[in-house]
């Protein structure tokens, strides 16, 4: 099978069993994206999947024939962060650093529903959200931080999208 | 002269030379340094480790609560392809983890299954996929058990024993209690209850075991405590601890749960050895439920007595916690309880119920975390009963000494924490309860006193400069999140004047000097004191190459100065370098001296007038913790305390059948930790602060104080918003409903 991956390409034969959290971490060698339920109940392994924030242990690795993955170290290195990775550090926007990889790719794929005025629970306005606090917190809430970063990560997400707008 | 210092704290230390570095790094809000690591995906957790040959393992948890196992049917899974085989030793395995800092193997045996989710094998196969659908398959077979299983605490609530004293007396008596109770004016007799809860750290436990050419068992696991967990490892496989080695460089959370050597360790050890190749083995969310650790459920009977003006006369705090046979841990809920609040006549017990569920331990502040949701619950119920502040009510209380021992306190701002809190949160803006409405929600304050218990461990660490001037400090202490990377960094920095970019901090290795380990909030101080120590002794010896007294030193931006010269260190130390070991240890000071870090809490909670939900609007921690090494770090530690005080109070909840001993909810879906919506913007405020009497830092433990109290703001304010006062946690609307007032 072929996949995409931070823009690279991979020809790799996966069990059908297989997740592409698993495909990830076991097969392609990249560990970034974190295991924490397997369930799809904490988002520790969010990647962007042709742009869009998947949760990675909930989809079979057989699903993704052709398709664009990036992973956390698609979006920059430790040498070259991307602004989220970069605004992450600075505002500690994580501790034990376990669950960052899923919520910064989360953060980038939860950005980009905004600004194609997806509308969340909390909005007021359904087609043209705006970025509160409050909005940032509710669509971040599939990534568990048990370390509970949480006010730190909502500071750093608004200051990449404030610096974006 | 000796290249290596070592401290016992038998004495204070009046300066520090903290206090006098020229580098300027210490207290300053620094970013993490292994942060670029974490957030691109390359800081390397235990089972990322590229092994060659590696076989996954995927364990088997027993699927019935009690009985002896009569086989376990492996052959009809081996013919499975990629199985490789299936491994257990009913002897060997651990029944359960082992506590934090114990030299001991964990318990061993699993063949008398104790509780429901025991490890009794593993499968190892050459991928994840076919173990774990072997491990799925594979059927234990056992025969009934010979007693009825104790599965629920109501009914076996009864049948208590005394347990073993620990870090404090499981009983503790005072005076005359009864009689100063009969006595008071004021009373309250209540009791609250918490359930178990799971500190859910976001790494699930993994362990990858590697036996290299030279028979050392190479351990790359999910460790809190490396250089415990060595000798407790090595004891359970029956090896030397010279044969052992553990590698944690990074852990995705611990919070108590990752102390002791835990099933999976041994397990995939054992397995590594029989198979001759490496064998990772990472639990199963499930797994980490079931059959780690939990921190105990509470059933705590709080009894106050005060005089007219609300002086504490008697303070009762009676507990009853559960944990499995043969375990001593109790949770020990009066700890604080000991020390906060002056009253002359005093019982604090702890009584030990035994159920068939899974091992109690240590979670983040054990003890304080839930011993301080029914004192400080309590102490609000009394200010209400006299009629008075509840801040005012704990000044009124306020110790000079400590009230059982009569020592001092090394050092002590529960007052001023209270009142600045008091002025930054705006309690004066606190109505009687039930008054305060926003639109659909009653709004309500709350405030709660934290006191966590400051320890001090053993720790070791070695710190060498090399010819580019440039330090390396090496210690098998760990950094569970807690940001001891950076803070070992810019001690080390500070005390040698080198840049922080110039200091490389390697830990969890336990080739490396043994460190305290991460647990108990003693981390900074114990592993901060041994590298402030070792660094010491390299002013030292620098002094001595300078040719000037140590006083007379500074260094400074790679140089040392003094005696009018400005030499780089590179020059100074030349090829060889220079090295030295440091080493602190607890002393009379802890008995000398009361330590603890102190702090309060504010809550603003919203409470929905329809459905009873409630709401964390605005919370707000002041704390006192001797020297802040670091204020970004130490500022996120309580971010996280005080979000383990909202889950305790509102939303954790550990369930355990009464029938069949099973749990009900061992996942992150049905077991609730806070998420992003249930925290606001949380407030944090450190005052200024030295404990000469807890080490040479001056400063004392952070990691914990944010969660002691936390959730008892959050009950206070509930109670203030709508006038109900729940005293079973977590306070979930179902409790709250009936007591609403009518719309
Ligand atoms: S590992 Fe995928 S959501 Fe938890
Ligand atoms: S940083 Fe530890 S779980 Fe989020």
């Amino acid at each position: 099978m072929h996949f995409t991956i931070n823009g690279q390409s991979h020809e790799v034969e996966p069990d059908i069993r297989t997740s592409l959290l698993d495909l990830l971490r076991e097969h392609v060698g990249l560990t970034g994206s974190k295991k924490g339920c397997d369930h799809g109940q904490c988002g520790a392994c969010t990647v962007l999947i042709n742009g869009r924030r998947v949760n990675s242990c909930l989809t079979l690795a057989v699903m993704h024939q052709d398709d664009d993955i990036t992973t956390i170290e698609g979006l920059g290195t430790p040498d070259n962060l991307s602004p989220m990775q970069a605004a992450f550090v600075k505002h500690d926007g994580y501790q034990c650093g376990y669950c960052t990889p899923g919520q910064i790719c989360s953060a980038m794929g939860m950005l980009d529903e905004v600004k194609k005025g997806w509308g969340s629970h909390v909005s007021k306005d359904l087609t043209n959200p705006e970025l509160t606090d409050e909005e940032i917190s509710e669509r971040m809430s599939g990534n568990i931080c048990r370390c509970s970063a949480y006010p730190n990560i909502v500071d750093a997400i608004r200051e990449v999208a404030g610096a974006d707008a | 002269m000796s290249n290596s210092t070592n401290l016992t704290m038998d004495k204070p230390t009046p300066t520090s030379l903290l206090d006098t570095g020229a580098q300027g790094l210490i207290g300053e809000p620094l970013q993490r340094t292994e942060g670029p690591l974490k957030v691109s995906g390359n800081a390397t957790y235990a089972a990322e480790y590229a092994l060659e040959k590696v076989a996954y393992g995927v364990l088997v948890g027993s699927d019935f609560t009690l009985g002896k196992i009569t086989k376990v049917d492996a052959e009809s899974v081996k013919s499975l392809p990629g199985v490789i085989d299936v491994v257990t030793d009913f002897d060997s395995f651990a029944r359960n983890p082992q506590q934090g800092g114990e030299t001991k193997a964990p318990t061993q045996g699993v063949e008398d299954v104790a509780y429901r989710g025991e490890i009794v094998a593993i499968v190892v196969a050459e991928s994840f996929e076919a173990a774990r659908d072997a491990a799925h398959r594979v059927v234990v077979e056992h025969d009934a058990p010979k007693a009825e299983g104790r599965y629920d605490f109501e009914t076996q609530r009864h049948k208590t024993d005394k347990p073993a004293d620990d870090q404090i007396p499981a009983h503790f008596s005072q005076g005359d209690l009864a009689g100063a109770m009969a006595e008071a004016p004021h009373v309250l007799d209540v009791t609250y209850t918490t359930p178990s809860q799971n500190s859910a750290a976001m790494e699930p436990h993994a362990t990858t075991a590697h036996w290299d050419e030279d028979g050392i068992l190479n351990i790359y696991g999910a460790y809190q405590m490396p250089s415990s967990d060595k000798q407790q490892l090595a004891k359970a496989l029956g090896v030397s601890a010279s044969k052992v080695r553990i590698i944690a460089r990074y852990i995705g959370g611990g919070f108590g749960s990752k102390l002791g050597i835990a099933p999976e360790a041994v397990a995939a050890a054992i397995a590594a050895r029989q198979l001759g190749r490496p064998v990772k083995c990472v639990m199963a969310r499930s797994q980490v439920f079931e059959a780690t650790v939990r921190r105990s459920n509470t059933e705590q009977r709080m009894r106050l007595g005060a005089d007219a003006q609300g002086k504490l006369t008697a303070i009762g705090h009676d507990s009853l916690v559960s944990n499995l046979d043969g375990e001593d841990f109790f949770e020990p809920c009066g700890m604080a309880t000991h020390f906060l609040y002056a009253a002359e006549n005093r019982e604090i017990n702890h009584d030990m119920v035994r159920l068939d569920w899974l091992l109690a331990g240590s979670m983040r502040a054990p003890g304080e975390a839930v011993g301080q949701l029914a004192l400080e619950c309590a102490m609000d119920e009394l200010a209400e009963a006299i009629g008075i502040d509840p801040i005012e009510l704990r000044h009124i209380n306020e110790p000079d000494c400590d009230p059982e021992t009569q020592v001092p306190f090394s050092s002590r701002q529960l007052t001023r924490c209270l009142d600045e809190g008091a002025r930054k949160f705006g309690w004066d803006k606190r109505a009687a309860p039930g008054t305060t409405r926003d639109g659909e929600w009653l709004v309500g304050l709350g405030v709660a006193a934290a006191a966590r218990g400051n320890m001090l461990q053993k720790s070791a660490a070695k710190v060498t400069i090399n010819v580019l001037g440039k330090a390396t400090v090496e210690t098998d202490m760990t950094d569970i999140g807690t940001g001891t990377y950076t803070i070992l960094g810019q001690i080390a920095g500070e005390l040698l004047g080198i840049p922080l970019e110039d200091v490389e901090v390697k830990l969890g290795d336990t080739n490396s000097p043994p460190g305290a380990g991460s647990g108990g909030s003693w981390g900074a101080g114990s592993s901060g004191s041994s590298v402030y120590l070792a660094c010491e002794n390299l002013r030292e010896q620098i002094a001595e190459k300078m040719g000037v007294a140590a006083e007379g030193l500074t260094l400074k931006d790679g140089h040392a100065i003094g005696d009018n010269r400005r030499v780089s260190l590179s020059e100074l130390v030349g090829d060889r370098g220079l090295s030295a070991e440091g080493a602190i240890a607890p002393g009379k000071q802890e008995k000398d001296t009361r330590q603890s870090s102190y702090g309060a809490h504010f809550a603003e909670v919203g409470v929905n007038t329809t459905t009873g939900e409630v709401r964390v609007r605005r919370m707000l921690g002041v704390f006192a913790a001797g020297r802040i090494l670091n204020e970004k770090t130490a500022r996120s530690q309580c971010l996280g305390g005080m979000t383990f005080g909202i889950g305790a109070a509102l939303t954790e909840d550990l369930i355990h059948d009464p029938r069949n001993g099973k749990l009900v909810n061992r996942d992150l879906a049905e077991y609730h930790v806070p998420v992003n919506a249930d925290v606001p913007q949380l407030d944090v405020v450190f005052l200024e602060e030295r404990d000469v009497h807890a080490n040479p830092l001056h400063a004392k433990g952070i990691g914990e104080l944010g969660i002691s109290g936390a959730g008892a703001a959050i009950a206070n304010a509930v109670y203030n918003a709508c006038g109900v006062r729940v005293r079973d946690f977590p306070i979930t609307l179902d409790k709250i409903l009936d007591g609403l007032p009518a719309m």
